[in-house]
């Protein structure tokens, strides 16, 4: 909403500067978004002395002036102005000046001639009307004197960032009221008298000529209108146009130009019907009842529902209501007679129209904030009354006024000792009357400690008593509140586990090198697809938007792994190479229709690139698996899960990794996660050139398994001694099932502590496809020393077991 | 003969412990698994034992002889550390064998940060959900449908009443149907709206924070929040409350602090006006209080926001809101 201190003025005394009262509106819940200087467009255009004038040479009509701007040397400017005479003072625009409509000026040659400015008139600085000849400056000027400054013209723009909640200071008269709430005295708005002059008033009754019903009472609770004749229409005065133009609303013509200065001064949309096109005189505001089709104003056409209001002539409709006027009804030059609307249309369904059709007008903005049902008659007179004077047109007698709904005034019982308690204030009844008064509200003391107040009708967000402490707390100034503290019991909820479990996520995460990333939840439809995801995979349930931004982020994730990919890419296209990368975020699974999705908490990661790079001390080698292995067990060992089992991926369940080179990680019978190396066409539909390894958990699987507490265990007393065994087996046999086999052994035996495969070998002296497999196991007792002796039968009956069990041979 | 074996033990630990140099070592060595030594004489001498012994000697040892080998290379080789380091040291301009640790993004850190202060001063976590009902996102919060506030929020749909919340107020009325005042929580995580330039992500985060109990006051909200401001900046940063509008806030007032950048000379980043918009607050509106249930007479309340990312660019110097999102590790890495 903009709006001009100099038409502010017209309404309310206030001798503040524009900053101040830019301050002053902000700090009132008016935020002031912009204060401008109306003139700025008057840059680098100032008064000239015209010096010399002698003819163009190459042209009749043109002049070559030289013109004393202030600067050492007069400068020539061609001018075609017939007014343009020596001694003048003009309005020069030198080169640089930009004038309205975006003229700009330059040096120029014009036939031949020099011209370095150009001498404007009234009309083409937005100054005055005549467009004639140049602007007389008259006697007395400096010549250079920025134009603005000699002319003593200043005027200010707010441009007021309003909150939905105040459809009241959507108009000049409304921000006037709250400046008046903050002057000093306390000033009060002066509404402009509205006499329909007497002499304009013909003997025409607006009963014999126009009918009004308003079907829908509940949708048009009030309909006001009033009508003219004898109109001419054409443009508007030079004092309405700059009024318009002030605040950024292009004049159309002098009727419409009317209906929306008032629109702007009071709050209340009007609309003008050309009353020749109104099928027997009739205004029937009903529901559109059933789909038609209807063309606004601007060209556009609508098919109609059947809940939108419409205003409707004898025949047809020919507005819809409160939003836009119909092309069938606009005014136009030849327009004689006009019916003005005003009227209160019930927001929700002017909104709903609006939405619905997506037009959004000044009328429509008002009306589904709500304007003041108790506005449209003022309103509509002040139309009337002006277009008699500028139209020249002569009023009928009456007006129409249907009001079926009344609005009931609002009265609100106000309690002190509430608003102070709200508020931490401890203001009197007297301190709070005054404070509503400034801004009309009526105050009535009830009780001791209570006052009635009365809701002024333009009003229509205030419908209750905090909505009054609000109006308290903001006019004395939020700033004037003491600050202080609350009181509440120190008593504290236990922390959520799913917390505690994603705090420990992200300590170990950054301790193995990798960057926390954070993805939006929505990407690219054709993710499932390009994750090569079977058709019956979970992960195809996904959840569309309605309305997404782009392709690229239409649907919610149902996996993180695409996330880190494009990051990849991201990162790659950057050159680099080497990263190592982690998120923790949710997934999203659709389920019945109108039930929310399920939301899954994942943890998932990404190394791609080199584990060390070139180096006096290391050599330049890439990441593997095993290197993501590391990561997943070093990070399930740090949350204390234990009893882990990787088992080799065989089938579709995750189809992004590349056959057999991806696990799923599992304890007793559950999946916690998966990991693996990403596939090459994978790759390929991300754009990525480098191998990638990813891993992935769910975070409710992991919060099962964390200890729920932590026993110290006492320290061994003994020694341990260590025992190797190495087997020759064949090169298909999985380590996995070897250590197995160890584990059962080692269960009933329990003087091994430990045992661990500490190397693999292939080739060298073995046959082919045996590889030789080394481990150690440590022993230990709780009570000795152990020797020799002590472990000797189990170490050998341990290694007869595997040798038993996997075919294996001893080394020679 | 196994005590022989022990002693031989006994005795060569003895003298590994005692070598100070690579030549003493190199005559241990000689003289326990030389040649001639005295281990390698056990060995060979194997034959010796009676029948039933020898197996068990021999591989002794034979364990004793690696065990040996492998202190005598160990004892050899912290020697030659130890002679380096005496003569020449190292170079200590050479590089050393880096320890790479990798960061948590800004938006967690600050997100942390933010919690953490408001965790001190007694707030609980509270989550919901990221796609709500719009329900919890909107009518609860007392913004019906078709009311002009909703524009204030350019919405993600799902469904008719499925959308994805708009912010992580709708955790106001989830805590509230489940407890009883006094209610002291926050609630943190992602939010999101259709709009997406220049300074706007479709996602972004926030903290949300809610009080309610007997006698809270405008004057108290102002107090938490003028504490955090102290923490999270500094304690000279001023605020000021401005009123604005939130449907589930009466009286609404915005908060502003003294742009961090110019100390509210006025800047690029303040628009000239020396104030710097950070948090949205307010009186919880009875009608929130209505929807579930709590006694508008015996009980107020007030709730705040707080934008993550606006908060993380104050606080690094972050000109983009963009770059968040790109995840660019050279970014990542600054924080």
């Amino acid at each position: 909403m903009k709006v001009s201190l100099s038409w502010l003025k017209e309404y309310i005394p206030v001798d503040l500067d524009p900053q101040q009262i830019s301050d002053k509106l902000t700090m009132a819940g008016l935020e002031v978004d912009c204060v401008e200087n109306l003139y700025d467009y008057l840059d680098n255009i100032v008064v000239g002395r015209v010096v010399d004038v002698r003819k163009h040479p190459n042209a009749d009509k043109l002049s070559c002036c030289a013109v004393d701007a202030g600067e050492d040397e007069p400068v020539q400017i061609v001018c075609g102005a017939p007014n343009v005479r020596e001694g003048m003072y003009v309005a020069c625009a030198l080169p640089g000046a930009v004038l309205p409509g975006d003229l700009k000026i330059k040096k120029s040659k014009l036939r031949g001639e020099k011209s370095c400015g150009m001498l404007c008139s009234g009309s083409e600085l937005r100054l005055a009307s005549d467009a004639a000849g140049i602007m007389d400056l008259g006697e007395g000027h400096l010549p250079g004197m920025p134009l603005e400054k000699a002319l003593d013209i200043f005027d200010t723009v707010f441009e007021i960032d309003l909150t939905p909640n105040r459809p009241d200071c959507l108009s000049v008269i409304g921000v006037a009221r709250e400046i008046g709430a903050f002057t000093e005295p306390l000033g009060r708005v002066k509404l402009p008298e509205v006499i329909l002059p007497p002499e304009k008033i013909i003997d025409k009754s607006i009963h014999d000529y126009a009918q009004v019903a308003i079907m829908d009472a509940d949708l048009c609770p009030r309909y006001s209108a009033g009508m003219l004749f004898d109109v001419k229409v054409g443009p508007s005065p030079f004092w309405l146009c700059q009024k318009l133009e002030s605040v950024g609303l292009t004049p159309v013509n002098n009727v419409v130009d009317v209906t929306n200065f008032v629109m702007l001064e009071t709050g209340q949309p009007l609309h003008a019907f050309d009353f020749d096109n109104l099928a027997g005189g009739k205004v029937i505001v009903r529901r559109a009842g059933s789909a038609v089709d209807f063309t606004t104003l601007d060209n556009k056409q609508h098919r109609l529902e059947s809940e939108m209001l419409m205003i409707c002539d004898g025949e047809r409709p020919v507005a819809l209501a409160g939003v836009m006027g119909g092309e069938n009804s606009e005014i136009c030059d030849t327009t004689t007679r006009v019916l003005i609307e005003s009227a209160y249309f019930n927001p929700v369904s002017i909104r709903r129209t609006a939405k619905k059709t997506g037009i959004a007008t000044d009328a429509s903005h008002r009306f589904e904030r709500g304007a003041d049902p108790e506005g449209t008659v003022y309103a509509m007179k002040r139309a009337l009354s002006l277009i008699s004077e500028i139209c020249g047109a002569s009023i009928a007698s009456g007006v129409i006024d249907e009001y079926p709904l009344k609005a009931e005034p609002v009265e609100i019982l106000l309690g002190a000792d509430a608003l102070n308690t709200r508020l931490g204030t401890s203001f009197s009844c007297e301190a709070i009357g005054q404070i509503l008064k400034s801004v009309e509200f009526g105050v009535e003391q009830t009780g001791e400690n209570q006052l009635n107040i009365f809701v002024p009708s333009f009003r229509v967000d205030v419908v209750r008593p905090e909505d009054l402490s609000e109006e308290v707390a903001r006019l004395w100034g939020y700033n004037n509140i003491k600050t202080s503290y609350p009181l509440v019991p120190a008593q504290g909820k236990v922390l959520a586990p799913v917390l505690r479990l994603r705090k420990k996520l992200r300590q170990i995460l950054p301790g193995f090198s990798f960057y926390e990333v954070i993805n939006y939840n929505f990407i690219h439809g054709d993710s499932c697809d390009r994750l090569k995801l079977s058709e019956t995979d979970p992960r195809r349930s996904v959840e569309k938007i309605l309305n997404p931004i782009s392709d690229q982020m239409s649907v919610l994730r149902t996996s993180l792994v695409p996330g880190l990919l494009e990051v990849m890419k991201r990162n790659n296209s950057q050159q680099s190479d080497s990263i190592r990368i982690f998120e923790i975020g949710k997934a999203f699974f659709a389920r019945q229709k109108g039930e929310l999705p399920r939301e899954k908490e994942m943890v998932a990661g990404l190394i791609t690139g080199n584990r060390s790079e070139q180096s006096w001390f290391s050599k330049k080698e890439s990441v593997d698996f095993f290197d993501l292995k590391g990561v997943v067990e070093g990070l399930l060992g740090d949350l204390m899960i234990a009893d882990i089992q990787f088992l080799k991926i065989d089938g579709d369940a995750c189809p992004y990794f590349e056959k057999g080179f991806g696990a799923i990680v599992k304890t007793s019978d559950k999946v916690l996660g998966s990991l693996g190396k990403i596939d090459g066409q994978v790759l390929k539909n991300y754009g990525l050139k480098h191998p990638a390894y990813v891993f992935d958990f769910d975070l409710a699987m992991l919060l099962n398994l964390l200890p729920e507490s932590i026993q110290a265990e006492p320290l061994p007393r003994f020694p341990s001694i260590s025992r190797d065994m190495t087997f020759i087996v064949d090169g298909q046999i999985e380590v996995g099932a070897v250590l197995d086999q160890m584990k059962i052994f080692a269960k009933k035996q329990s003087l091994i502590e430990d045992y661990f495969l500490f190397d693999v070998f292939e080739g060298g002296s073995l046959d082919d496809g045996k590889k030789s497999l080394s481990f150690r196991v440590v022993y230990r007792s709780a009570t000795k020393t152990l020797t020799e002796k002590n472990i000797k039968k189990i170490h050998t009956n341990m290694s007869a077991v595997i040798l038993d069990k996997f075919k294996a041979d001893l080394p020679e | 003969m196994q005590n022989s074996i022990a002693d031989i033990e006994k005795e060569a630990l003895e003298n590994i412990e005692k070598a100070e140099s690579g030549e003493a070592l190199e005559l241990v060595s000689t003289r326990y698994l030389g040649r001639k030594g005295e281990l390698t004489g056990f060995l060979r001498n194997i034959s010796s034992l009676p029948v039933a012994d020898r197996p068990g000697a021999g591989k002794d040892a034979n364990l004793l002889k690696v065990k040996l080998e492998s202190l005598i290379q160990q004892a050899s080789s912290d020697l030659e550390e130890q002679n380096k380091d005496d003569d020449r040291g190292v170079d200590v301009t050479l590089p050393g064998r880096l320890a790479v640790r990798g960061a948590l993004h800004p938006i967690t850190q600050v997100l942390d940060e933010i919690s953490g202060i408001f965790m001190r001063l007694g707030f609980d976590v509270a989550e919901g959900p990221e796609v709500e009902t719009d329900y919890y996102n909107f009518e609860a919060l007392n913004i019906p449908k078709y009311h002009p506030a909703r524009d204030m929020q350019d919405t993600f749909y799902l469904s008719d009443n499925i959308v994805l919340r708009t912010h992580t107020s709708p955790s106001q009325p989830r805590a509230m149907e489940k407890t009883d005042p006094p209610v002291r929580i926050i609630s943190a995580g992602k939010v999101f709206r259709c709009d997406s330039d220049l300074t706007h992500t479709p996602m972004f985060h926030q903290v949300e924070g809610l009080l309610v109990d007997k006698n809270v006051s405008f004057g108290d909200l102002k107090g938490i929040l003028t504490t955090f401001v102290h923490q999270f900046f500094d304690k000279d940063t001023s605020l000021r409350f401005r009123p604005s509008f939130f449907p589930f806030t009466e009286p609404s007032a915005e908060v502003d602090i003294r742009c961090v950048m110019c100390k509210g000379k006025g800047c690029r980043v303040c628009s000239k006006t020396g104030w710097l918009e950070v948090l949205g607050s307010g009186m919880v509106h009875p009608a929130v209080f209505e929807n579930v249930g709590y006694d508008t007479k015996i009980y107020t309340g007030f709730a705040f926001g707080v934008g993550i990312e606006r908060m993380a660019m104050l606080k690094y110097g972050i000109d983009d809101i963009r770059k968040y999102y790109e995840n660019d590790v050279r970014f990542l890495g600054q924080f």
